[in-house]
């Protein structure tokens, strides 16, 4: 540790202001305060502010929630290879397949993330924060495994610059930036991202017969339009794979085909246990969010029309992403609401939002991703409105 | 139940400003305070509910082919609606006048700060457009007021959410170039991204 803050002081002269370097010292900053506190000091006027969590830190927190479901999604993805082509193999094997369609779209995120914001921050003189680190892990979760690199690629700059960099970078953003990465791929790119066939990484193998890609939401989809009872749907569905894939134990676990962090509602829980007992994300958020696709679900059910209207609301929470979703992109501290009584009302939207978009549109059959966004783009207008109605209590109260 | 549903689609599916990109330059002008985006954003609901149905009444009596024939055999035939764009609009102003003069006797602090946006309403295209749009979807009466007041709550939503993004964007850092309307285009085109997840729901 000495050495390292040797090796960082013997840096800095490059590094300020007439040095040869001078340009880049955002970038020695941002490198620096990795491995140290930061060595600002507030003034001695003012408020004191004596806490070493500084932004940075908090970040690392919700990578390290989120790496339980990295952990997973790179088993899962080996899993549902070894599926799909049929053959038995370890969990070493499943682990090895995984982490090679998984890993090349970590480490383009990262790269190509990256370099757009040190490029942003050098050019516009503005320190580095670790945002990127959970966005760009973010951006990996919510891809499919057979996603091309290169769309990866495209799809991080697009939400890096246009979502974030054009307000002025971390923590000014007004859409979360990895479902922006997503939705400009979802629009631009469809077949890549949607349908039956991009959720299993097959490699260039071939799968068993009679195996379909479907998920579990596109079943019960499709149960809900030719009218089979959508649980027995789901049990029954892909028997060659053996049987009972997406057993409500199986979604749960999250050994089903999906995005690569989506599947897993028992990972996204321990990330929402960590996030919660470290206090980085808002409690309320989640537990509001589960609760508005449990009423939506149970208000479909009394309106029932259709099968997929009649299926119990707690499949919802298991099913595709939203546990995922409502955990780890609701809770984004720059996107959601501000207000504490906002953020009920916000991710309670989410939450109905989604069921909404799950059942009534049959243009998406996950609905996480749009209602994040949609309820982003509503979160200043709802803090606009709690405020006021703060403001108002407050001046009855003084003038009684 | 028909027209409920109808209501919803033009609120969020229809949306004048997402989904048509109608009405943008008072979208865009005015959106820089919730305050003032809530009193252009009220004049237009307002606007397109009473509009649509008088233009109805115009297009079904007046303008449409054989709607003369109530004035006598001889104009049993008779096609005005290549006067469709004129008389609307002609009749778009007249309400819009009213509107300003209410507005002015009641609201003086609204009628200041909408400034030159509320006469700039008579040739707001979303405006024209809701009455376009009824005549050639041929609504019936009840559905074309719908259709006005969903259309301009559509806008209404669309305007104030905004506002209240351009209010928190004040601790924005956003680059010199991209200032003003840069940003809010492209503000826009992502809030445009969202509303997208409407797109495709049957009703």
């Amino acid at each position: 540790m000495k050495a390292l803050q040797n090796l960082f002081d013997s840096l800095k002269p490059n590094f300020e202001k007439g040095g040869k370097w001078e340009k880049f010292y955002t970038l020695y900053e941002g490198h620096r305060t990795i491995a140290f506190a930061p060595d600002l000091v507030t003034g001695t006027k003012g408020t004191q502010i004596k806490d070493a969590v500084d932004l940075k830190r908090v970040m690392i927190t919700v990578v390290i929630a989120m790496v339980p479901t990295l952990l997973f999604g790179i088993l899962n993805v080996g899993h549902q290879h070894f599926l799909a082509v049929g053959e038995e193999a370890t969990w070493l094997d499943k682990a090895l397949i995984g982490a090679l369609a998984v890993l090349p779209v970590l480490i383009v995120s990262y790269a190509v993330g990256l370099l757009t914001e040190f490029t942003f921050c050098v050019i516009r003189n503005h320190p580095i924060s670790e945002g990127y680190l959970v966005t760009g892990m973010l951006i990996a979760l919510v891809m499919p495994p057979t996603i091309p690199l290169w769309q990866v690629a495209l799809a991080t700059i697009f939400a890096v610059v246009i979502g974030k960099e054009v307000f002025g970078g971390t923590g000014m953003n007004i859409l979360n930036v990895a479902m922006t990465a997503r939705a400009f791929l979802y629009f631009a790119y469809p077949a890549q991202i949607s349908g039956d066939q991009v959720w299993t990484y097959l490699g260039d193998k071939t799968p068993v017969d009679g195996f379909s890609g479907a998920t579990a939401l596109s079943v019960v989809y499709d149960a809900g339009v030719t009218g089979t009872q959508a649980t027995q749907a789901l049990s029954q569905h892909n028997s060659v794979l053996g049987e009972g894939i997406y057993s409500f134990y199986n979604m749960f676990m999250g050994w089903i085909p999906g995005s690569i962090g989506e599947t897993s509602t028992l990972m996204a829980l321990i990330g929402a246990a960590i996030l919660i007992g470290t206090g980085v994300a808002s409690w309320k958020i989640i537990a509001s969010g589960f609760a508005g696709a449990y009423a939506m679900g149970l208000l479909m059910n009394l309106l029932a029309v259709n099968e997929y209207m009649a299926l119990p609301p707690q499949y919802h929470w298991v099913m595709g992403g939203l546990a995922f979703g409502v955990v780890f992109m609701a809770t984004d501290p720059v996107s959601a609401a501000q207000t504490e009584t906002g953020k009920w009302i916000y991710g309670f939207l989410i939450g109905v939002l989604t069921i909404i978009i799950r059942v009534s549109n049959p243009a998406y059959p996950e609905g996480i991703m749009l209602a994040v966004l949609l309820m982003n783009v509503f979160a200043p207008l709802i803090d606009y409105y709690v405020v006021k109605a703060n403001k108002k209590r407050r001046l009855q109260r003084a003038t009684v | 139940m028909e027209l409920i549903s109808l209501g919803v689609r033009s609120i969020f599916i229809d949306n004048m400003i997402f989904a048509y990109f109608l009405g943008m330059c008072s979208f865009l002008a005015v959106s820089k305070k919730v305050s003032t985006a809530l009193g252009l954003g009220a004049a237009v609901i307002f606007v397109l509910t009473v509009t649509v149905p008088i233009n109805w009444l115009l297009n079904e009596l007046v303008l449409k082919e054989g709607a003369l024939s109530w004035a006598g055999a001889s104009f049993a035939t008779l096609d005005l609606s290549f006067l469709r764009f004129i008389m609307f609009i002609a009749i778009i102003a007249a309400i819009v006048q009213l509107v300003e003069m209410i507005v002015e006797k009641f609201a003086p602090a609204l009628y200041g700060a909408l400034g030159i946006f509320l006469p700039l309403i008579a040739v707001n295209c979303a405006i024209l457009g809701g009455a376009l749009f009824m005549a050639q979807r041929d609504y019936t009466l009840a559905e074309a007021t719908v259709y006005g007041f969903g259309s301009g709550t559509g806008f209404f939503l669309a305007i104030v959410a905004l506002a209240a993004i351009r209010e928190k964007m004040k601790y924005s850092n956003v680059p010199n170039g991209l200032k003003g309307l840069g940003i809010t285009m492209l503000l826009t085109g992502l809030m445009g991204i969202a509303f997208m997840s409407f797109m495709g729901i049957d009703l």
